[in-house]
């Protein structure tokens, strides 16, 4: 195309600077300067103690060994990574089974349609309006506790909110029902894109459908499991609406369901820039590598 | 007919009833929640905390006309979210495409940086820029306004993906060459010939970003401050942080059922698209 009439081809690929240049300004304005200037502000002491701000200041390191030295970083990281677990292994189990039994033509699943939009549904729900419904449900006045009193499973109300492994499952069951419909019907347009040849060359040679995901399906969906695994592995480093409502931001009991984004808003809210500068940076570093990887994947492919 | 057959047809068998006991256990697990939030939605205050009981209550229009005359800016509160969430969703899918676009149908020099550099920055969360963002919408006199969260809808990596993925399946190049020919502009050709191609792919992203936006908590808490411009899950997060004993407990499962079930309506019509939409964007290249 372009040695045929060189001149005119030059003229229209100008239009592609023009056709990038909103992307390119709205991303440099809103995402790319205050991606500098929040480490910038990590180098900076600048907070309010009371009605006095203090800094800004240049600081170097000093905020960043502030955030390791008084171990609350390792605790909420901590934290985020329990309830992340909790979530995650429950919902790629449960997503592989589904997902396999939804591409299975031998199985023949009536109404498997319906099945994937009931599952899909609460990823789209509002996360903080989803936390207040359990928190009012799970609530010791609450329906679930006056159902479980009711049919005699407990005795008195159990308060969940009020002990760390309820709560934390609390949090890791709602990104549970959250998520495994979405990575349901990921895995599932993974399988179906598998050759189908595989599959009825292991029916002739009698193998069982359990052989048939374990030698077929999974070694060959193990590239979208890495990508599904990273993707739900930054969104777990992100993980904040939940225990946020859930908790009304104190990530109670004993902050033991305190992520690392609740600790970010705090510092945000209290105006400890040089803290909340630090804090950003090591979570745009872990989320860069882990990014890094997702990308390497993905070109992988193509 | 062998043992071996016989066995394996039982099996399927098996496994099917396995399978629907599974889909139903999980099928309840989504919707028990809402259907007991939709119940306590109709029941009155003194009625709820009697215990629950899975009947519908007689008291959705108290608890209506309780929440609408409250303290919560509900009504407003919806509409700011949707007037957000709708800007967002336009400008996200035009700009989008527009910069698909740019990278499917031109050659130019930093092409391929650029195009590399979106793809890096795909995963990056908002989060993490949050606070340089903060601030530089306070220098630039832009707090507890809706222009920080409805004009950074205009670059969303993840968005162009998707459109360029669709862009190369579904728009051949030849058609655009043809256009040329015929005289038209590239700034026509791209409004009248490459968005109505586009549109399968625009749809199902719009409902994406509005419902992504429509959700979005983090950062219009930290833009919005006056009642009057706040969203829903501001408001959720008030109910939350309020005395909610002293509330009116049939009004505060209204409220919630009020955020909640315009999306799941708009989900029930098109449920379909966005189901196809999600397994599309998983499968790349």
């Amino acid at each position: 195309m372009s040695s045929k009439k060189n001149g005119k081809v030059v003229s229209y690929n100008k239009w592609g600077y023009i056709f990038l240049a909103p992307f390119v300004i709205v991303y440099l304005v809103f995402q790319l300067i205050p991606l500098i200037s929040t480490i910038w502000n990590s180098f900076f002491e600048n907070y309010r103690s009371g009605l006095t701000q203090i800094g800004p200041r240049f600081i170097g390191l000093e905020n960043y060994i502030t955030l390791f030295k008084n171990g609350d970083l390792l605790t909420y990281a901590k934290n985020t990574m329990i309830m992340w677990v909790l979530g995650f292994v429950p919902q790629i189990i449960v997503s592989l089974v589904l997902g396999a039994w939804f591409s299975d033509t031998r199985l023949k699943l009536k109404c498997s349609s319906f099945f994937k939009t009931v599952i899909y549904l609460p990823n789209l729900i509002m996360a903080s309006a989803f936390a207040m419904l359990f928190f009012t449900l799970f609530a010791n006045t609450g329906p679930i506790n006056s159902i479980l009193v009711q049919t005699g499973i407990l005795k008195e109300a159990y308060s969940f909110l009020d002990h760390t492994g309820s709560a934390r499952f609390l949090v890791a069951f709602m990104n549970f029902l959250m998520w495994f419909g979405n990575t349901t019907i990921l895995l599932m347009a993974g399988m179906m894109g598998i050759d189908p040849s595989l599959f009825e060359a292991a029916e002739v040679d009698g193998a069982t459908s359990t052989q048939v995901f374990f030698k077929i399906t999974l070694p060959l969906l193990r590239p979208i499991l890495v990508y599904v695994l990273i993707t739900s592995l930054i969104g777990g480093l992100q993980m904040f609406d939940v225990p946020q409502i859930l908790t009304n931001g104190t990530g109670d009991p004993m902050r033991s369901t305190m992520t690392l984004i609740m600790y970010l808003n705090k510092h945000l809210y209290s105006k400890n820039y040089g803290m909340a500068g630090a804090l950003s940076v090591i979570l745009f570093i872990i989320t860069a590598i882990l990014s890094f990887i997702v990308f390497r994947i993905s070109t992988r492919k193509d | 007919m062998d043992n071996s057959n016989l066995d394996k047809g039982l099996g399927i068998h098996a496994r099917r009833v396995i399978a629907y006991i599974v889909l139903i256990v999980l099928t309840f697990l989504c919707l028990f929640w809402f259907y007991v939030l939709f119940v306590n939605a109709t029941r009155s205050h003194s009625d709820l905390s009697k215990g629950f009981s899975p009947m519908f209550g007689t008291n959705l229009v108290t608890n209506w006309k309780n929440l609408m005359a409250g303290t919560l800016p509900v009504v407003r509160g919806m509409l700011n979210s949707f007037i957000i969430a709708g800007a967002s969703a336009i400008l996200c899918t035009y700009f989008s495409s527009m910069t698909a676009y740019a990278i499917h149908a031109y050659d130019f020099k930093c092409k391929n940086a650029i195009f590399t550099f979106i793809l890096m920055v795909m995963t990056i969360p908002t989060q993490v820029t949050a606070l340089g963002f903060v601030q530089l919408m306070g220098k630039m006199k832009l707090m507890d306004s809706f222009v920080p969260l409805i004009v950074p809808a205009i670059a969303a990596p993840v968005t162009f993906f998707y459109m360029k993925q669709y862009m190369e399946s579904a728009l051949p190049l030849a058609i655009v060459e043809a256009a040329r020919i015929d005289g038209s502009g590239e700034f026509r050709t791209f409004n009248t010939i490459v968005v109505p191609m586009m549109k399968p792919a625009i749809a199902v992203q719009a409902i994406f970003t509005f419902v992504s936006s429509w959700n979005n908590y983090f950062t219009p808490a930290l833009i919005l401050t006056t009642d009057t411009k706040k969203t829903l899950p501001i408001l959720i997060a008030q109910l939350r942080s309020a005395d909610w004993l002293k509330f009116d407990m049939g009004q505060v499962y209204m409220m919630i059922a009020f955020s909640i079930f315009p999306v799941i309506i708009v989900y029930l019509i098109l449920s379909r698209s966005i189901v196809q939409g999600v397994a599309l964007g998983g499968v790349k290249g």
